[in-house]
């Protein structure tokens, strides 16, 4: 008589729409139909709209010939190749301005981020001075400003500003020698990759052997040395085979050595300064975010300033520093697409504006750039979250 | 036998008190220090007489036309001077340009008074700020109703457009970013994935493909018949990108209240929806205003880029002010002017963020 109701689960006395499982399945099951539906619409709805104004959807368009000239491309390009070529033009132009922004970025935020928080007050005025004007004023206004207002008022040609006979500066641009590599430097590239490698072994056999005997080894002294020496002496022993492309003046212009046109300037220039203020913010922070008792421990230790910075702050500081680093670094790659603004060729100037214009394929290729950009994203942060885990293993 | 007086105290040494003392912590504290500062104050003088000598003294503040700087040296304000009016309002009919300038001043009269204390009914000014105003705006700006003119949004233009795109963005953001914070931290995974890859998509795109997409692709996607204007495309395409970002700072908020308070309100028998309205958000929401306000600076200058697409924001207008041939070298006049009005708005509004983190900075965390 007591077991009729042991084995059954108790009737629940609730309506079946007060059940919260229920009420979860019913509401996702909804929310996923909704979802679908839309995008269901918005398709419908982009194929009619493209019959009728007769765009034919598809990548075909990717193989027809371009028929326009860029302005600067980093793999061989003319108005005779495909318009699949000039996504490649623009992608590799894109990552241009990104790798050298980040390079120079980092270095002038780190140097302003240190500035403002040194003793002496001149010096971390400026600093504040620096970042409290630049981080306020948009980025568009400050490229516009390098572009329009201070390259565009440089000299002609003819009357280039010069230094020595190998670099000059100009309305056109800046030229500085080009390196032209001779039989036998693929040897120094080889001996180059070489010290690369022993420099790896040295750090690790120098680790082991401190964490064995105590005893440290001047790696970094050592490191360098082998870095610039090794493939030093083979350049040597080979001759120097290496000879430079000077750039010179032959009718209106400049032929000859690499050619840095206004708008890469301008667009560095504002990048590099802009996501700068940023990262010396970051950088700030995250040097006040280690406790003071951190580095009066380390003295207390015997340790010096230096080894105090090298081993105790700096690693610390890195901790609180690299998230935020991550999503600058991201803001700057996203950013450098402001260079349509004014005609530096990156993905978004070539691909969503010439070509775009002239093939009306707004779909595939609007669909395409944002792609990039979303895979460009997905790897920066993939690769700062791995070193992030990295730096934090130094915690315990 | 006299009582025991203390000698008076002796004043510091000259050396360190006043401005030598104050300079001799701060300037020439070590040998080192001194050199930097020496040869910092040497390029901080080179660099700012000519910049001080173009903007003040040889700057040119009266007269007509360009003709008045064609011989001045330093900076032709009479340029801005001349344009100023279509710097704010674009080319807005000037007889109703006291329907912007009604928007202005409800504006800066609900806004104003956040920024001091002991100003009362501050609530219910913010609250106005985000409800009525919007809808007083739409009516008095875009005209049509009540006997006002219709402009159309091809005339909208100058720092009231900036404003505007800015003031839209947040305010229908705030909402949004709210749905898909809730939405991200649900447990239920149709949802969760949903608002993940909705946020993650925005934030990975730069702004100025977002606004290609809402310029190029929106009208495709609409059914037949069915159109937006620019401005509205460009509104639409702002407000998902910035909804993507508020939602992550809310996000931020959600995170930092502590799980006892869900469970709180739990156990008082609240639903859902009652637990998010009555006793997470409110608290959430207070936490993550500097945020906001940080986000809503980063929007505001972003507005800047819908001159790619053709609108006439401020920097649009001076764009083409400059290129205009009746003036003449006028470009860094006109950048410095488009400069300063976005640095006051970006500098005043970050001291005020600031501002709030150190008051907000009380309770609450872990």
């Amino acid at each position: 008589m007591a077991d009729t109701t042991t084995d059954q689960q108790p009737t629940s006395k609730t309506a079946i729409w007060n059940d919260p499982k229920f009420r979860s399945i019913a509401f996702q099951v909804i929310a996923g139909i909704a979802i679908v539906w839309f995008f269901w619409v918005i398709f419908n709805n982009t194929l009619t709209n493209m019959e009728k104004r007769g765009i034919t959807t598809g990548f075909a368009f990717l193989d027809s010939t371009s028929g326009y000239s860029i302005l600067m491309s980093l793999i061989d390009y003319d108005s005779t190749q495909t318009y699949g070529r000039t996504f490649l033009v623009g992608l590799t132009n894109t990552i241009l301005i990104s790798v050298l922004g980040i390079f120079f970025a980092t270095i002038v935020g780190f140097i302003m981020g240190i500035a403002r928080l040194s003793n002496n007050w001149l010096i971390s005025k400026v600093a504040t001075v620096y970042v409290e004007t630049l981080r306020n004023v948009p980025l568009l206004l400050q490229i516009l400003f390098w572009y329009n207002a201070v390259l565009a008022s440089l000299p002609q040609p003819r009357a280039s500003y010069a230094m020595g006979d190998y670099i000059f500066l100009n309305k056109r641009g800046l030229y500085v020698p080009a390196p032209v590599p001779e039989a036998g430097f693929n040897l120094v590239v080889v001996a180059f990759v070489v010290a690369i490698v022993g420099v790896i072994v040295m750090t690790r056999w120098a680790r082991k052997r401190q964490e064995d005997t105590g005893q440290q080894f001047p790696t970094f002294m050592a490191g360098l040395g082998l870095l610039v020496g090794l493939p030093g002496v083979i350049f040597l022993i080979m001759g120097m085979p290496m000879s430079l492309d000077y750039p010179s003046l032959q009718g209106f212009n400049f032929r000859g050595g690499v050619p840095v046109i206004p708008e890469l300037m301008a667009l560095l220039w504002a990048l590099t300064f802009y996501t700068a203020t940023f990262i010396a913010e970051i950088v700030r922070a995250g040097i006040l975010g280690v406790s003071h008792g951190q580095s009066e421990a380390a003295h207390a230790l015997g340790l010096r300033n230096g080894p105090t910075l090298r081993l105790v702050v700096i690693p610390q500081a890195m901790r609180i520093i690299i998230p935020p680093l991550t999503s600058q670094y991201l803001n700057l790659a996203k950013n450098s697409s402001l260079a349509t603004a004014i005609g530096y060729p990156d993905l978004v100037a070539v691909f969503m504006g010439t070509t775009l214009n002239q093939t009306g394929q707004a779909v595939e290729i609007v669909g395409m750039t944002m792609a990039v950009y979303l895979v460009m994203s997905l790897v920066i942060s993939g690769f700062m979250n791995w070193f992030n885990k990295r730096m934090a293993l130094v915690e315990r | 036998m006299s009582d025991f007086v203390p000698l008076p105290n002796m004043p510091p040494p000259n050396l360190s008190k006043g401005i030598v003392g104050w300079a001799k912590t701060n300037l020439f504290s070590s040998p080192i220090n001194s050199i930097i500062s020496v040869v910092g104050l040497y390029f901080v003088i080179t660099f700012l007489t000519p910049i001080i000598d173009w903007v003040f003294i040889s700057a040119v503040w009266t007269g007509e036309g360009n003709a008045a700087c064609v011989e001045a040296t330093g900076a032709c304000w009479i340029f801005i001077g001349d344009r100023l009016p279509i710097f704010f309002y674009g080319i807005y009919p000037p007889e109703q340009i006291w329907r912007l300038d009604i928007c202005f001043v409800l504006l800066a009269l609900s806004f104003g008074p956040q920024f001091f204390e002991g100003i009362p009914y501050k609530k219910y000014l913010a609250i106005f700020s985000l409800t009525g105003l919007p809808l007083i705006g739409y009516f008095l700006i875009s005209g049509g109703s009540f006997g006002l003119e219709s402009v159309p949004t091809e005339k909208w233009g100058g720092l009231s457009l900036t404003l505007l795109l800015a003031y839209v963005g947040i305010v229908a953001a705030l909402p949004i970013g709210v749905v898909l914070a809730l939405g991200r931290r649900s447990k239920m995974p149709v949802i969760r994935t949903f608002c993940v890859c909705f946020i993650e998509m925005w934030r990975g795109v730069p702004l100025i493909s977002v606004l290609f997409m809402a310029s190029v692709m929106l009208p495709l996607f609409l059914p037949d018949g069915m159109n937006f204007d620019k401005l509205l495309r460009a509104l639409i395409g702002i407000t998902m990108f910035q909804s993507a970002y508020m939602a992550e700072v809310i996000r931020g908020g959600l995170q930092a209240i502590p799980g006892g308070q869900y469970e709180a309100a739990s156990a008082m028998g609240l639903g859902y929806w009652k637990q998010m309205r009555l006793v997470i958000l409110p608290q959430a929401l207070k936490l993550v205003i500097p945020g906001i306000v940080n986000t809503f600076i980063a929007l505001f200058k972003d507005t800047t880029l819908v001159l790619i697409i053709g609108l006439l924001d401020v920097l649009a207008l001076v764009q083409s002010a400059i290129e205009d041939p009746s003036w003449k070298a006028v470009e860094t006049e006109g950048y410095f002017f488009a400069a300063l009005c976005f640095w006051l708005f970006c500098f005043s509004m970050s001291r005020y963020s600031q501002k709030l983190e150190r008051k907000l900075h009380t309770g609450h965390k872990r």
